[in-house]
């Protein structure tokens, strides 16, 4: 067989073996509700991270508006459970199609702008959306979107998280990937290799908007209510500090940040004014003594032990 | 090299107008299936200009450019490199943050048959691209002498790998033209000769056809089987390495108008 | 008639919400001009000017107009302070470092100013200007001449230094190119520091104004000033100060004109849907030249 597939083979064992720990700690009752929720809520960030990292990463396209996707997902998902009933299985790819045909409509013309032009332009999309959906009557406008059903739980979010991971880091070992990296690197450069720069900022796009679609969808129907505020800019910017501290271009760096900025949300959940005034200082120390963030260009399988697990047993 | 030949590349009547200010006029220019073309020119003449028409970074303002007898005017950088034209840049473009193999890796997209699906489901025609890409990138790095860098960050290579690998990429592209911007330039004489060693050894290897932009003389004149001499975006002079050193026009565009006399 | 009516209405209550926009926009341009850095953290500059103008006036008990100036200097102190301490560390960073340490410093500001006077709004003290009179049936509050007055005196003064003044010159030959200022012998740290010195100041009195306009103040009233003002500044065309000043007042124009004919709720889309079409339309704004990438 395959020694990459063999590698993805491991990889596989590796997840399920997590998998297999923490919900043997939930049944067990060892973790209790309160860390429950927040493990839940760190797969559903670790799908935001690395769908973001995709477009402000790997493609070098610096978007602001992630949460406008999410908040895409998680209206089209409530509304197909609660009004059609529909599974949730079903109301989590609608979603996804809604938010990366959104997506797609919004990339198209926005990522002819560059750098901090775009990043502006994305975060008035997202607000965009937020405003519309407040305006929206038939989702509960802005008092939010009442009596959805509780139909997420651990395992649920945890393959869901496992399937996004795998779509990604295989899209970006890729020749697809490669020519998002190309665009990051030298967009001239790239169009010089023949690689189509807008289909390739569009399609990075999109597939990071589906995504934070998925992501909606499971954070939805972890709660009764959903609110438009929910996914405000200030949620876009906390998906963007969990790239940007794991690192932009790193899959690995993306689930370190979702767990890291998860946790200390978690832990200082009672001093709310604290944990932002820390994420504010993080943020600022990290550009001037670490700008490529934890892992860099980095994954976990780059460093020295792990190559060695995944390599030496092939043979 | 007769002109009754049909051209791989021609130009008819290209003028590039910049805000008023005439870059390129009336620039015609031919060459054949595995010629090796020169153009020269003293700064500011027009020749990335040219590049850049026949690469499709700009859209000539008048004329028009064929590549095997069909117009390629108009159309966008990436579909002129899938129709066969490679480039590298004066002022070095490599993917600087990035490998030296996947810098060339990246230069076989268009070559790429693999679809998203079996991207992400990684089936088996992926594996087998990306073998091929592997394996043909090492090969084209070893050509050019970079292969014991292969893993090593792109911008940290010395200028001369630089400039090299930039033609690696262009031709991982599989070109049939390729446009070299003054792969000589911040070159030594050691260094320039081995690169005129090489270039002539892919054009026979590849069945390419090279156009080059140099300033270097020695190899202009060493390698170019035609010359086109350009000054302020006007054609002064074409022919044979010969003829163009012994052109009067030539050498009062270059040294100034009392070295003619 | 009646349309009529309401509509010059409006436009005096948006002209008044755009000289606000206009005083943040021109700090925006100015530093973007300058240092090409959206200063993510304007808007929070602002947001302290009109808490400094607030304790001026209620605890040291100041009138309204020394209250303005003492907030106009302090913050220009801050603005100072935040340039030296968190960008110019970063001069010759990626710009998108720039960016992040600029959010960064916003959410400082934000939250430290949430810890330190918390987050309940304060209600701005009266300050002798709640009278409002009838022109041919319109009416002007005293808040709102106060603030057509004072954006008038500012932008005179700004346009006096940039143009007149040694300084002025330094800060014009700089945002054309940093490099070649330097070269001719500009001390170009000092001339980005008092472009923050000065754009500062412009959002101290901003803040003091909408102060007195609205009579409530917060930590997160900054928030989404600061996002219209660089709106503003695109739409005038970033980098250059008329721009700012026109695009400050056309948005306010606009956005008092959908509050008041569609929804308020739909006040802020607004915004951001201008932003949108200037950016695909003429993203060089209405004042701007096109620019192009040399291959």
């Amino acid at each position: 067989m395959n020694a990459v597939r063999k590698r993805d083979l491991k990889m596989l064992i590796f997840g399920l073996l997590v998998y297999g720990v923490l919900q043997g700690l939930i049944s067990g009752g060892v973790i209790g509700s309160f860390w429950q929720l927040n493990i839940i809520l760190i797969c559903v960030n670790v799908i935001m991270a690395v769908s973001l990292n995709l477009i402000n990463g790997y493609t070098g396209q610096f978007s602001l508006g992630h949460a406008g996707f999410m908040a895409v997902g998680a209206y089209v998902g409530v509304v197909a459970t609660t009004n059609f009933h529909l599974p949730l299985i079903a109301a989590l790819i609608l979603g996804a199609i809604c938010a990366g045909a959104l997506g797609f409509l919004i990339g198209l013309p926005t990522l002819r702008l560059r750098g901090d032009y775009l990043a502006i332009a994305t975060l008035g999309l997202g607000e965009i959306i937020r405003i519309v959906i407040m305006n929206i009557e038939y989702v509960g406008g802005a008092a939010g979107f009442k009596g959805i059903q509780h139909l997420t739980n651990f395992t649920w979010v945890y393959f869901v998280m496992l399937v996004t991971l795998f779509f990604i880091k295989n899209f970006v070992n890729s020749s697809h990937g490669r020519a998002c990296i190309a665009v990051r690197e030298n967009e001239i450069a790239a169009e010089a290799m023949g690689v189509n720069t807008t289909r390739y900022k569009v399609m990075a796009f999109t597939i990071g908007a589906a995504f934070a679609g998925v992501a909606g969808g499971l954070f939805a129907h972890q709660f009764y209510l959903i609110s438009p505020n929910s996914f405000n800019f200030l949620a876009s910017f906390n998906y963007l500090i969990m790239v940007v501290l794991g690192g932009m271009g790193s899959i690995t760096g993306s689930i370190a940040g979702a767990f890291v900025v998860t946790f200390i949300s978690a832990a200082l959940a009672s001093f709310p004014e604290m944990r932002m005034i820390i994420y504010a200082l993080a943020l600022i120390l990290l550009m001037f003594y670490r700008p490529q963030g934890l892992f860099g260009y980095m994954e976990v399988t780059n460093f020295a032990p792990f190559k060695k697990f995944l390599v030496n047993s092939e043979k | 090299m007769s002109e009754s030949k049909k051209p791989l590349l021609k130009t008819e009547d290209v003028s590039e107008v910049f805000g008023g200010l005439k870059a390129v006029s009336d620039f015609n220019f031919y060459i054949n299936k595995g010629e090796l073309v020169g153009l020269i020119g003293p700064n500011g003449a027009g020749k990335t200009t040219i590049f850049n028409l026949m690469t499709g970074v700009y859209v000539p303002t008048t004329g028009e450019i064929l590549l095997d007898g069909e117009s390629i005017v108009g159309l966008k950088p990436y579909q002129i490199t899938q129709r066969g034209i490679a480039r590298t840049f004066q002022n070095i473009r490599l993917f600087s943050e990035l490998s030296v193999l996947d810098n060339v890796k990246i230069a076989y997209h268009c070559h790429v048959k693999y679809g998203l699906l079996e991207t992400v489901f990684r089936m088996g025609r992926y594996f087998d691209e990306e073998n091929e890409i592997e394996q043909e990138s090492l090969k084209l790095l070893k050509i050019f002498k970079l292969d014991e860098h292969a893993y090593e960050v792109a911008k940290n290579l010395p200028y001369g790998a630089q400039r090299r690998l930039e033609i690696a990429r262009a031709l991982a592209a599989k070109p049939k033209l390729l446009l070299l911007d003054e792969p000589a330039a911040g070159m030594n004489p050691q260094e320039t000769h081995e690169l005129m060693e090489m270039i002539r050894w892919i054009r026979k290897q590849f069945g390419l056809t090279v156009l080059l932009i140099e300033h270097d003389m020695s190899l202009v004149m060493g390698i170019c089987e035609r010359i086109y001499v350009l000054e302020y975006g006007i054609i002064i002079a074409t022919g044979t390495p010969t003829e163009i050193q012994n052109n009067p026009e030539v050498i009062r565009a270059y040294l100034g108008e009392e070295a003619v006399n | 008639m009646d349309f009529f009516h309401q509509f010059v209405q409006q436009l005096i209550n948006g002209i008044s919400l755009g000289s606000i926009y206009a005083l943040i926009a021109l700090g925006y341009t100015m530093i973007y001009g300058i240092i090409k850095l959206i200063n993510f953290a304007h808007g929070d500059v602002y947001m302290f000017g009109a808490y400094v103008g607030f304790f001026a006036i209620t605890f040291a008990g100041l009138p309204i107009f020394p209250a303005l100036l003492i907030s106009m200097a302090i913050t220009a102190v801050l603005g100072m302070l935040i340039e030296r301490l968190a960008y110019k560390p970063l001069r010759h960073a990626p710009r998108i470092s720039l960016l992040i340490t600029a959010i960064g410093v916003s959410f400082f500001l934000e939250y430290a100013g949430m810890y330190f006077v918390t987050p309940t709004p304060r209600t701005f003290p009266d300050t002798g200007l709640n009278f409002s009179f009838n022109v041919a049936g319109f009416v002007i509050n005293g808040q709102q001449l106060m603030i057509f007055g004072i954006t008038i005196i500012l932008m005179a003064l700004l346009t006096y230094i940039v143009q007149k003044t040694k300084l002025g010159k330094a800060m014009r030959a700089a945002s054309f190119d940093t490099e070649t200022a330097q070269l001719m012998g500009i001390d170009s740290d000092r001339v980005i520091s008092m472009t923050f010195c000065i754009g500062s100041a412009l959002a101290a009195a901003a803040g003091v104004l909408v102060g007195v306009y609205y009579n409530t103040i917060d930590p997160l009233m900054g928030i989404m000033p600061g996002l219209k003002a660089f709106v503003a500044a695109v739409l005038g065309g970033i980098g250059i100060l008329p721009g700012a000043v026109v695009g400050g007042i056309i948005l306010g124009v606009i956005e008092a004109l959908v509050a008041g004919f569609i929804s308020s709720t739909f006040r802020d889309a607004a915004a951001f849907a201008i932003l949108i079409l200037v950016l695909l339309i003429k993203p060089s704004g209405l004042f701007g030249k096109n620019t192009n990438e040399k291959v």
